[in-house]
């Protein structure tokens, strides 16, 4: 009690008692309560009416109906109906029940008085002893032995229910590190999966490309993350713009004739990034815009990206498709704990 | 006693369960009065009908990965090779009549769930209402939004269209980045590689199963508190800290909060008839080597996304293992140190103010000014970090630099809520001083009055009893006193240091409060009105200097 009273104490006076109440047009005038208990059977009322509509909505109208409604446009006339309808007779329900407690049910405001949480002197005494009484008898402090091991065992037991985790998937292990792509795969077009000719490719133009044979892993197989990590943009950029690249010598270059393959999957959160800006030759990701510059090996410039985007090396084979040198010399993708 | 139930089947209860008992005690509880209120209803309700339109949901859909060729009633996309999920959300959203009114009563209703818990806490916060004894439900409020967010984003992440693979994509990058696990987390949670073809069945189990179960004891808990330590209440007339003032459950609270239930279902299930929200059909099934630019999170993982957006790249090389901060920082450091501070806010506050009172009536915001500001501070902070979700939006729509408005966005985070912090505080304290004001004279009353030796002066009359009560509950805490750093004899004392520091906090928390007026005051001021009604205006130059 002693912090209640405290607090009363503390307030410069006592708040006025009388809690204000005004009657309403219903509490004096039959005819207005009348008038009241009309609206709210009508709503209830019509509820019920809204219901029996969506039965017959659910029942007559074709799912394939589609119409055109103002502001919403283009909708499915089932979906519209059952909605309004539906909705109607649920929030019907819910201003009937308003209206009756606002006009009709009692408005005088009570008052409640609140009990003390703490429990009493002697509750928490006896509680304590109580308690105490138990833990003697049991030997828990007396028997260090028990205690210890019972301690130890508690500690441990939980350990299985982690460890058979463990085959929820596979060890890493290396699998960040290589992706599909060989030395003299072609690249194919991600869309039609044809082989790309060196010559095709106009200056500024950007293609998405994914290793020959990926079409032909099955889903099963892993198709999906194998995609997820060898596919690439193609960008054919004036050999003088070129800054730098990631690797390669002047014999034997990444690039060809200016075709440059990078990886399509951001080093970031691993988005795959769509925007190329050919003018001045950036990589834009949509998801958290961090910008690799394609002409300058692939480095960000600006964002929140900390690597460049890894070039995958190229040539061309003899028939003048596009082929991969071998894989990429670093992972692709977000950055990992093993990473460096 | 159970003789004299009448009706056999109520007495067959009671016989069993003794429920007059409590039936008594419910029925007859005290629930107060204000719109606000309403926001914790507001949640609940949407976790009912998320309850409902899921159990409905669960009953069609696929949690599959199983690839198949799409055969059904949406042409675009027939004989395309997708994912079981997303073809038979697709089959609930065209083919299962109701399927789709379901899917958006389910996503308009989660974004009312987070939307309502959110507001329903910031009412809280400005309001008070967490402080002794309701720290705990404080607490448990915050476990409950965090989860729903998770929750949210699980549910986003079922279909398996292309925007859900992308969220997902993100989500992965995440736990790449976790020190020491994250490779292996990784692995394990989506059995191998991204994107596998395990995940969507594990988080159907997590999103159907496991976190509403956390979120419906919580709830319960949640719940059972608020009838335990009974409802706060705004100061009025009549109100104290000791009792509760409103309307019984029954049967006009019954009657209020059942509708309330029925009109927020209601407008949820008009809303997914009529507004389209998370067209799966859109982009198609997730393929991870495409996206869609312009993608954006819902809305409740926006802070999130724009934190990652506007952290500057840092990554580091350290004993031969890579550290992502760019990462770390925006998805890990930050959201932790936010929703720690935001769990333990009872415990700083209490310990500023040294205050170890139950309270059971609401402040007014502006009788808490420092507590009032911290708060627009954070949301402020929030808000910048939410709009940063959106920068690529903003460089489109107003064909502004990118990089500039990163940049501002980046400075702007931490200017911006300093700025709100000082201006709402210097707020806050103006409306003490009106408060105040008014207390000690009256209100303007529009009357002017010229004296007899020509001057003019505007009547001023006291405030009603309603607004006076409500002004006098204001809560003047002193801050904590400097203690000395050694005793009388010269000894140092031993917890000196953590004392002044309370000491410090607690001026910085309370110092500039503007007093509430004193009995004396208070008193002078009545006779003052009271000298103005009997007709004598000796002292008219007080009453209106100011």
């Amino acid at each position: 009690m002693s912090d209640l009273v405290h607090h009363e104490s503390s307030t410069t006076r006592p708040t006025p008692a009388p809690i204000p109440h005004a009657l309403r047009r219903a509490d004096i005038d039959p005819k207005a309560a009348r008038r009241a208990e009309r609206q709210v059977a009508i709503m209830f009322a019509l509820s019920a009416l809204f219901t029996v509509l969506f039965v017959i909505a659910f029942v007559a109208i074709d799912p394939s109906v589609e119409i055109g409604l103002p502001v919403i446009g283009t909708t499915s006339a089932l979906n519209v109906s059952m909605g309004l309808t539906f909705g109607l007779a649920i929030f019907l329900i819910g201003t009937g029940a308003i209206h009756w407690a606002k006009k009709l049910m009692p408005d005088v405001e009570v008052v409640e008085e609140r009990h003390e949480f703490a429990s009493s002197a002697e509750d928490v005494a006896a509680a304590s002893e109580t308690f105490k009484v138990g833990a003697a008898e049991s030997g828990v402090m007396s028997r260090p032995l028990i205690r210890r091991t019972l301690l130890g065992a508690m500690a441990l037991f939980p350990i299985p229910l982690i460890v058979t985790l463990r085959d929820l998937g596979p060890d890493p292990a290396t699998s960040k590190f290589h992706t599909m792509w060989r030395s003299g795969m072609r690249l194919h077009t991600d869309v039609s999966n044809q082989p790309i000719r060196a010559a095709d490719i106009p200056v500024g133009n950007l293609i998405n490309a994914i290793p020959d044979g990926l079409e032909e892993v099955e889903h099963e197989e892993g198709n999906l993350n194998e995609r997820a990590k060898s596919v690439v943009v193609v960008v054919r950029i004036d050999p003088a713009d070129i800054r730098s690249q990631q690797g390669g010598t002047a014999e034997e270059p990444w690039d060809y004739n200016g075709i440059l393959a990078f990886s399509k999957v951001c080093t970031h959160v691993g988005c795959p990034i769509s925007l190329y800006e050919q003018r001045t030759h950036h990589l834009l990701c949509p998801c958290h815009q961090s910008t690799f510059d394609l002409a300058d090996g692939g480095k960000v410039v600006f964002g929140p990206a900390a690597r460049p985007m890894p070039q995958l090396a190229i040539t061309v084979d003899s028939e003048g498709y596009l082929v991969a040198q071998g894989d990429f010399t670093v992972p692709i993708g977000p950055s990992f704990w093993e990473l460096s | 006693m159970s003789t004299t139930i009448s009706n056999p089947a109520l007495r067959w209860v009671d016989e069993r369960f003794g429920a007059a008992k409590g039936v008594k005690t419910a029925l007859n509880k005290v629930f107060p009065d204000h719109w606000s209120f309403m926001l914790g209803e507001i949640a609940l309700y949407s976790f009912i009908i998320l309850l409902l339109s899921g159990v409905y949901l669960t009953l069609f859909f696929v949690p599959s990965m199983t690839e198949v060729v799409y055969n059904g009633s949406f042409v675009p996309l027939k004989g395309v090779k997708m994912s079981e999920a997303y073809a038979s959300s697709l089959d609930i959203s065209f083919d299962v009549r109701g399927g789709l009114l379901m899917r958006q009563v389910h996503h308009w209703a989660a974004l009312f769930f987070v939307g309502a818990m959110s507001v329903h806490m910031l009412r809280i916060f400005f309001t008070g209402a967490f402080r002794k004894p309701r720290e705990v439900n404080w607490v448990i409020g915050t476990v409950l939004l965090l989860l729903g967010i998770v929750e949210g984003f699980l549910g986003y992440s079922l279909p398996d269209d292309l925007l859900s693979g992308t969220g997902l994509r993100i989500s992965e990058g995440l736990i790449l980045a976790t020190p020491v696990i994250g490779t292996w987390a990784s692995s394990l949670l989506f059995g191998g590689g991204f994107p596998g073809t395990d995940f969507i069945p594990r988080i159907f189990t997590i999103h159907i199963l496991l976190i509403p179960g956390i979120i419906l004891a919580l709830v319960t808990v949640h719940m059972l508190l608020v009838v335990f330590h009974k409802h706060t209440q705004f100061p009025g007339p009549g109100r104290t800290n000791r009792n509760v003032v409103g309307y019984p459950l029954m049967p006009v609270y019954m009657a209020k909060a059942g509708g309330f239930f029925f009109i927020v279902f209601g407008i949820t299930v008009l809303l997914g008839g009529l507004v389209t929200i998370n067209p799966v059909w859109m982009f198609g099934p997730y393929v991870p080597n495409a996206v869609s630019a312009g993608s954006q999170p819902d809305w409740y993982m926006g802070f999130l996304d724009g934190a990652v957006r506007i952290m500057p790249a840092l990554e580091y090389t350290i004993f031969n293992h890579t550290l992502s901060l760019s990462l770390i920082v925006p998805a890990m450091i930050l959201p932790g140190i936010m929703v720690t501070l935001m769990a333990l806010y009872p415990w700083i506050e209490a310990w500023a103010s040294g205050d170890k009172r139950e309270h059971h009536l609401l402040d007014r915001p502006r009788n808490a000014p420092t507590r009032t500001a911290l708060g627009v501070m954070a949301l402020t902070f929030y808000g910048i970090l939410w709009i940063s979700a959106g920068n690529d939006l903003i460089a489109i729509t107003f064909g502004l630099s990118f990089n500039a408005i990163t940049w501002t966005l980046r400075f702007a985070l931490f200017i911006v809520p300093a700025l709100a912090f000082w201006v709402t505080k210097r707020i806050c304290l103006s409306l003490q001083r009106r408060d105040r004001d008014l207390l000690l004279h009256g209100r303007e009353s529009g009357n002017i009055m010229r004296l007899p030796h020509g001057e003019f002066i505007e009547i001023h009359t006291p405030v009603d009893e309603a607004v006076r009560a409500k002004l006098l509950a204001k809560e003047d805490i002193t801050p904590v006193l400097m203690p000395p750093t050694e005793d009388a004899n010269g000894v140092a004392l031993p917890r000196a240091g953590r004392q002044r520091l309370q000491a410090k906090v607690s001026a910085w928390f309370y110092g500039d409060n503007v007093p509430k007026p004193t009995e004396a005051e208070l008193a002078e001021a009545e006779a003052h009105f009271a000298h103005l009604t009997d007709g004598q205006h000796h002292d008219h130059k007080e009453i209106s200097s100011h």
